[in-house]
C-alpha cells in the first residue's frame, strides 16, 4: 500500500467505520498449527467428526463458565477406546485447558465440563485412541459480551469453599440393572489464572489451580484430567461410566500449591 | 516539524475533533429533583454507534462541590458528562463515585481526573477492575473500535467504601453504602439525604433485564435490605428513574423465579446447558435483552446453586 490508501484503516476508525481488518487478520494467524506443535509434537491429526464430538453454545454467554461437553461417537463395532481427550481453547492466554485420561475398564463415555472463554476462538478436542492415532474435532465460540469476564465473581466465597468436594450420582433412563452410571464431582478451588495484580500488596496473584484430578472406582481408574487456569472456577466434572460393582468413589485432587484434596464416597449414597 | 507542517497538523486534529464530537458535545440530562441530574443510557448492549452510553450517569450539585456518579461506557461520554456538569454549575466535581465496575460504568472515569477530584468506590473495586480491565479493554476494543476504546483508561478508586461513608457537598450529605456481592462484588449505592433521591447502581434494574454478575441470593438478601432506605425515587443502574421502592417489584419477581427455577433443575439432576435454556423462560416478554442476558443470569446462578 502506498500514499493515502495505507492511511485508509485509520481513517475508518476514526470516522467509526467497521473495518474488517482486525478479523481479517486473526483468521491469518490461525494459532492451531503452532498448538499441534507445541501440544501434540506435529503428530497427524485425523479429521475426527465420527470419533469425538464436542459441543458448546456458540457465543460463551457468560465467560467464566462456559459448559463444554465431549462425548465419544467411536463405533461399537470400532475395536479401539479412547485412551484419552485433550480440550485446546485456542486463543486463551492458557490454550490447553484439559487433558483427560479414560479408565481402560470405565468405558466413559461422555465427560461435561466448564472453562472460561476469553475471546472469539476455535475450541478443539483431540482423542487419542488405543492404537497412538489422534482424532480431531473442533467448535468455534463467539466471546462473551457485555459486563462478564473469565474472572471469578465471588472470591471470598471461593476461598472458603477451597478444598470441599461434592460427588453426585444421577438416575438414568435406562433399566435399574444397567451398569451405566452418570455422576459429578465438585471441587471447590478458586482455580486463579495468575494474570493479574493485587491491588493490596501490589505484587502479582501466582497462579493457583487444580492441576491434578483422579477418580477412581474402588482402586480402578475412571477418568482423570490434568487441568490448568482455563478450567472454571470451582473444577466440576460430569461423566458416564460403567460401573465395575465398586462399592467406594474415590477422588483426589492436587493442586500448584501442593494441597491434597482426598475424598471418598458409597457408590450409591452421594454427598459432601 | 516546520511551523507550516504543525499548523497542518493542528487543523487536521481540529478537523478530527470537530467529527467526533460532533453528536455528544454535551451528554443531555434531566433535573430528576432539585440539584440531582441524571442522563438516561439506551437500553441496549455497547456498541460503536451508541459509544457505550448505555447506563445511566449522572451528578449532585451541592453548595460547595460536586459528586457524579458513574461516568459511563467511553471516554467520550465521559467528556460529554463533564460537558454537562460544566453548562450547570462551575463548582469543583469532589467526587467521582463508580456504583461497580463494569465497563458501562467506569469507562468514562479519566475525563474527571484531575488532582482535586477523588475517585470512590467499594473496598473490593481495586481488585475487580485489575482482575478485569484489560479483558474489558480488549473486550470492547474488538466491539466498539480502538478509536473508542484506546482512550478509555482504567482508574481505580482511592476513596474505598467498605461498610457507609458519608461525603458532604455542603449543606447536602450523601450517604454512600458498600454491600455484599449482588449484581456484582462491588456494589455501591448513594442516598442524597436533602431530596431522598437513591441512586442504585446496577442493583436496580428496570425495563433492562437484570444482570446477574455476583450472587443471585446475595442481591435479593440485598434487596430486603435496599427497600427500607426511605427514598422517593431512584436513579436506577438502567431504566427509568422510578418511585421507591415500588421500583423493586419487577426486579424481586426476576431474580426470585430465576432462583426457583435453576434450584429445581439443580435437584432434578439437569446439566448446567438446561439452566440456561429454561430457567426464567416465562420472564422473556417482561424485559428488554431477555435474550443477551437471561441464558447468562441462569448459567451463573446455577453455578452458584450447586454449592448450596
Amino acid at each position: 500500500m502506498t500514499g493515502w490508501t495505507r492511511h485508509l484503516p485509520l481513517i475508518a476508525a476514526l470516522l467509526g467505520i467497521a473495518f474488517a481488518v482486525p478479523a481479517q487478520a486473526e483468521e491469518a494467524d490461525d494459532p492451531w498449527p503452532g498448538l499441534v506443535q507445541d501440544i501434540f509434537n506435529n503428530r497427524p491429526m485425523n479429521e475426527g467428526s465420527a470419533v469425538i464430538g464436542i459441543e458448546m453454545p456458540y457465543r460463551a454467554e457468560d465467560a467464566a463458565i462456559v459448559p463444554v461437553t465431549l462425548h465419544s461417537k467411536l463405533s461399537p463395532a470400532d475395536s479401539r477406546r479412547i485412551r484419552s481427550i485433550t480440550l485446546v481453547i485456542d486463543r486463551n492466554p492458557a490454550p490447553m485447558a484439559a487433558k483427560f485420561e479414560l479408565g481402560s475398564d470405565a468405558n466413559v463415555s461422555e465427560i461435561s465440563t466448564r472453562v472460561r472463554v476469553n475471546n472469539y476462538t476455535d475450541v478443539h478436542a483431540v482423542a487419542e485412541l488405543s492404537d497412538g492415532q489422534l482424532y480431531v474435532s473442533k467448535v468455534y465460540v463467539k466471546a462473551s459480551g457485555g459486563c462478564s469476564a473469565p474472572a471469578g465473581k465471588n472470591a471470598e466465597e471461593a476461598q472458603n469453599r477451597l478444598g470441599q468436594m461434592r460427588y453426585r450420582q444421577f438416575t438414568r433412563e435406562e433399566a435399574p440393572a444397567s451398569r451405566i452410571r452418570e455422576a459429578q464431582i465438585m471441587i471447590g478451588h478458586p482455580n486463579n489464572s495468575g494474570l493479574q495484580m493485587d491491588q493490596v500488596t501490589q505484587l502479582y496473584i501466582p497462579a493457583f489451580f487444580v492441576n491434578q484430578l483422579k477418580l477412581t472406582q474402588d482402586d480402578s481408574p475412571v477418568l482423570s484430567m490434568e487441568g490448568g487456569i482455563s478450567i472454571s472456577e470451582d473444577p466440576n466434572l460430569r461423566f458416564t461410566y460403567v460401573s465395575s460393582g465398586a462399592k467406594r468413589f474415590r477422588a483426589e485432587a492436587k493442586d500448584t500449591e501442593g494441597h491434597v484434596f482426598r475424598n471418598e464416597w458409597d457408590v450409591e449414597k452421594p454427598g459432601t | 516539524m516546520s511551523r507550516s507542517a504543525r499548523v497542518i497538523a493542528a487543523l487536521s486534529l481540529l478537523g478530527i475533533a470537530t467529527l467526533a464530537w460532533a453528536r455528544a458535545a454535551e451528554l443531555p440530562v434531566s433535573e430528576v429533583a432539585t440539584g440531582i441530574f441524571v442522563h438516561s443510557g439506551a437500553i441496549a448492549l455497547m456498541t460503536r454507534e451508541n459509544e457505550g452510553d448505555i447506563a445511566n450517569v449522572g451528578f449532585i450539585v451541592g453548595a460547595d462541590a460536586v459528586a457524579v456518579i458513574d461516568t459511563g461506557g467511553s471516554l467520550r461520554e465521559g467528556e460529554a458528562l463533564l460537558a454537562a456538569v460544566r453548562a450547570r454549575t462551575p463548582k469543583p466535581i469532589r467526587y467521582v463515585i463508580n456504583t461497580h465496575g463494569h465497563p458501562d460504568h467506569v469507562f468514562g472515569n479519566a475525563a474527571f481526573a484531575t488532582a482535586n477530584t477523588s475517585f470512590v468506590g467499594h473496598s473490593k473495586l481495586p481488585q475487580a477492575l485489575a482482575t478485569r480491565g484489560p479483558y474489558y479493554l480488549d473486550n470492547f476494543r474488538r466491539i466498539m473500535g480502538s478509536a473508542l476504546i484506546d482512550p478509555v483508561k482504567i482508574i481505580a478508586p482511592s476513596l474505598l467504601v467498605s461498610d457507609t461513608m458519608t461525603l458532604d457537598l455542603g449543606s447536602r450529605q450523601l450517604t454512600l453504602r458498600a454491600w455484599r456481592t449482588g449484581h456484582s462484588d462491588s456494589d455501591v449505592t448513594v442516598y442524597d439525604e436533602t431530596t431522598k433521591t437513591l441512586f442504585g447502581g446496577d442493583l436496580v434494574f428496570l425495563r433492562h433485564i437484570p444482570v446477574m454478575d455476583g450472587s443471585i441470593r446475595g442481591w435479593l438478601d440485598t434487596l430486603k435490605e435496599l427497600e427500607a432506605i426511605p427514598a422517593q425515587r431512584v436513579v436506577p443502574g438502567h431504566g427509568p428513574v422510578s418511585d421507591w421502592p415500588a421500583a423493586l417489584t419487577d426486579e424481586r419477581r426476576y431474580l426470585s423465579t430465576l432462583l426457583s427455577d435453576v434450584r429445581a433443575l439443580n435437584k432434578n439432576g439437569e446439566p448446567i446447558r438446561a439452566a440456561a435454556d429454561k430457567a426464567a423462560a416465562e420472564e422473556r416478554a417482561r424485559w428488554e435483552l431477555f435474550g443477551d442476558y437471561n441464558a447468562r443470569n441462569a448459567t451463573a446462578a446455577f453455578s452458584e446453586i450447586e454449592w448450596e
